[in-house]
């Protein structure tokens, strides 16, 4: 099977965000890492090009800074990178995120494409299936497992409160990949020596350009939220802090 | 000819998921602001009695989508049916709620009808005649106020618990239900669903939890998960866990909390390491009480906290489990 995973770098966890001056954007001057449903995106075609052999096509959206998550796939075992690099690429929507990945693998036939069931930046959720509309396929969302049969996949999706559901389809689909889904791998030494002479192409946002159309949404102030309940904090020697919440737990919250 | 909402419902199997009901109370109140015309629409198969019963609400009509082979959700069957409706009435915009079944398949649909949605918004305001939608960003860390740029018909979702559903209003509900008999052509639903099941029976059932000690990503690692299970057994609560924690298999999935693990209400929920995305916090909102020991001083589990320690939970912990110890001891 040759699949494509989409993988987008975002944030670090606990990197401290800071409006820039525009008031729409955060500075970028911070750390990054791969989005985290992204990571089991690839560990998941991984394992499928294990079990039924292929080809694994990573490709990410971003300046320079996001190669370091095509690199760590490389080095993970994926067979190819694309770059979409450019800053222009931060501010597309979702649709022509879309629209940009529709044109950079035209050349390509893929049997599946991955991409993690939404970003820790933006959070949309969409681009994946947008994607699947643009090229007609199927697709099922928010996925926990994959199995290969004729003519087509069988793939577990998560519902709410704790439902699953099994849904079959043909291929080429679209499938968004849930977190913990499978146990992710260490890139190991050779990987990342292997990785140097792996192919990375790069297309920049001109290359694309013409597939894209004016955003349909627009970010027109970004902020802190407002808080919307007033948080009493406790202060003080780590004894001090378990005494004053202890009297809480027992005076205010009454249970103890 | 006046401006309409359309509020799509979610149903299973004869019966509203409740956030269909906090759809209909932001519509309501959008409608009310920009004197647009409400309507509603259920899409199903034998739908009739339930679209008659949200006919009791205050709106103008419902439409009723009624097809065989909508009697189970597949993505391509929600899609052909409201595309075919919604290029009909041509709504200004269109509201659902943000399910797991709803992002499955509405970017499918705008991207058909060559627009937009803004999902997982948790308000809106009214700027001069223009609607922004607010939604979380960076996990909650930071807001937008979101504005469409391109034509309608516009689409929105709603984050579960962003509006009260109990406070939709009733109206007259005289004659509103209209039904639309949908014909699927062979062959457009490619998708083939099983009947959806539970995993294993939950053993645990932290919804009935008074006390619920919560672990995320701060715990650092497995052998930690202790220090929070001495705090949870010292208050006699439930040890519980943010996704990734569970994930990890550091506990077990039916100790999760949050949309894809279980909704608790207990009377105090204590927070240990757990950052506060939105997929955590749409599982404990309804706490009546919530204490968070985090070292981020701007985690966003500070914005719904009630009680809040800045510090390394490592430091706090084992004072907190003696002291409660003690009060226990001497109650």
């Amino acid at each position: 099977m040759k699949i494509l995973v989409c993988m987008k770098q975002v944030p670090q966890k606990d990197a401290p965000l800071k409006l820039n001056e525009s008031g729409r954007w955060i500075r970028e001057d911070i750390s990054y890492e791969v989005n985290e449903p992204d990571a089991y995106a690839l560990e998941e075609a991984l394992r499928q090009k294990e079990k039924h052999g292929g080809e694994v096509v990573v490709i990410t959206a971003g300046p320079g800074r996001a190669q370091q998550v095509l690199r760590e796939a490389l080095a993970k075992g994926a067979d190819r990178a694309i770059h979409l690099e450019g800053d222009e690429f931060v501010g597309l929507d979702p649709v022509n995120t879309a629209k940009a990945i529709q044109a950079a693998i035209k050349d390509d036939a893929f049997d599946l494409i991955f991409t993690g069931l939404q970003s820790d930046d933006y959070g949309f959720a969409q681009t994946g299936v947008i994607l699947s509309e643009l090229l007609n396929w199927p697709h099922a969302t928010i996925i926990m497992q994959i199995e290969k049969k004729d003519g087509g996949i069988r793939v577990k999706r998560e519902l709410e409160s704790g439902d699953f559901q099994f849904v079959e389809m043909p291929l080429p689909a679209v499938l968004t990949i849930q977190s913990g889904i499978n146990k992710l791998r260490y890139a190991t030494l050779i990987g990342i020596k292997q990785a140097k002479n792996k192919p990375l192409q790069k297309k920049a946002f001109a290359d694309v350009q013409s597939a894209i159309g004016p955003n349909l949404q627009q970010i027109q102030r970004l902020y802190i939220p407002q808080k919307t309940k007033k948080t009493e904090l406790l202060e003080g020697t780590s004894t001090e802090v378990a005494k004053k919440l202890v009297e809480k737990l027992r005076n205010d919250v009454r249970v103890l | 000819m006046s401006e309409t909402i359309l509020a799509v419902l979610e149903q299973r199997q004869g019966k509203f998921n409740r956030v269909s009901f906090e759809t209909i109370t932001a519509a309501q109140a959008i409608a009310a602001e920009s004197g647009w015309t409400l309507e509603a629409c259920v899409v199903g198969s034998e739908i009739g009695s339930i679209a008659n019963e949200v006919a009791a609400k205050k709106l103008s009509k419902v439409y009723a989508l009624e097809s065989a082979a909508l009697a189970t959700y597949t993505p391509d069957g929600y899609v052909f049916a409201l595309k075919q409706f919604i290029s009909g009435k041509k709504p200004r915009l269109v509201l659902m709620p943000h399910t797991y079944q709803v992002r499955d398949f509405i970017p499918q649909l705008t991207t058909a009808l060559g627009t937009t949605v803004i999902s997982d918004c948790v308000g809106y305001r009214k700027e001069g005649d223009q609607f922004l939608f607010t939604r979380q960003m960076f996990q909650g860390k930071f807001a937008a106020d979101v504005a469409f740029s391109g034509p309608g018909p516009h689409f929105v979702t709603f984050q579960a618990g962003a509006f009260r559903g109990d406070k939709a209003e009733d109206g007259a509900s005289a004659d509103l239900v209209e039904t639309v008999q949908v014909q699927i052509p062979e062959g457009k639903i490619r998708t083939h669903p099983e009947e959806p099941f539970k995993e294993a029976r939950q053993a645990v059932d932290l919804t009935q939890a008074e006390i619920i000690v919560a672990v995320g990503r701060g715990i650092k690692e497995q052998k930690n998960i202790e220090i929070a299970k001495q705090l949870a057994d010292a208050l006699g609560g439930e040890i519980a866990a943010s996704r990734p924690i569970c994930d990890a298999g550091w506990l077990p999935m039916e100790r999760q909390v949050g949309s894809s693990g279980q909704t608790v209400a207990p009377k105090v929920y204590i927070a240990l390491g757990i950052s506060g995305a939105i997929q955590h916090i749409v599982g404990m909102k309804g706490a009546r009480a919530v204490v968070a020991i985090n070292k981020d001083s701007e985690a966003p589990i500070f914005e719904i906290a009630d009680f809040g320690v800045v510090g390394n939970l490592f430091d706090v912990v084992p004072p907190l489990v003696e002291e409660v110890k003690k009060a226990k001891a001497g109650a």
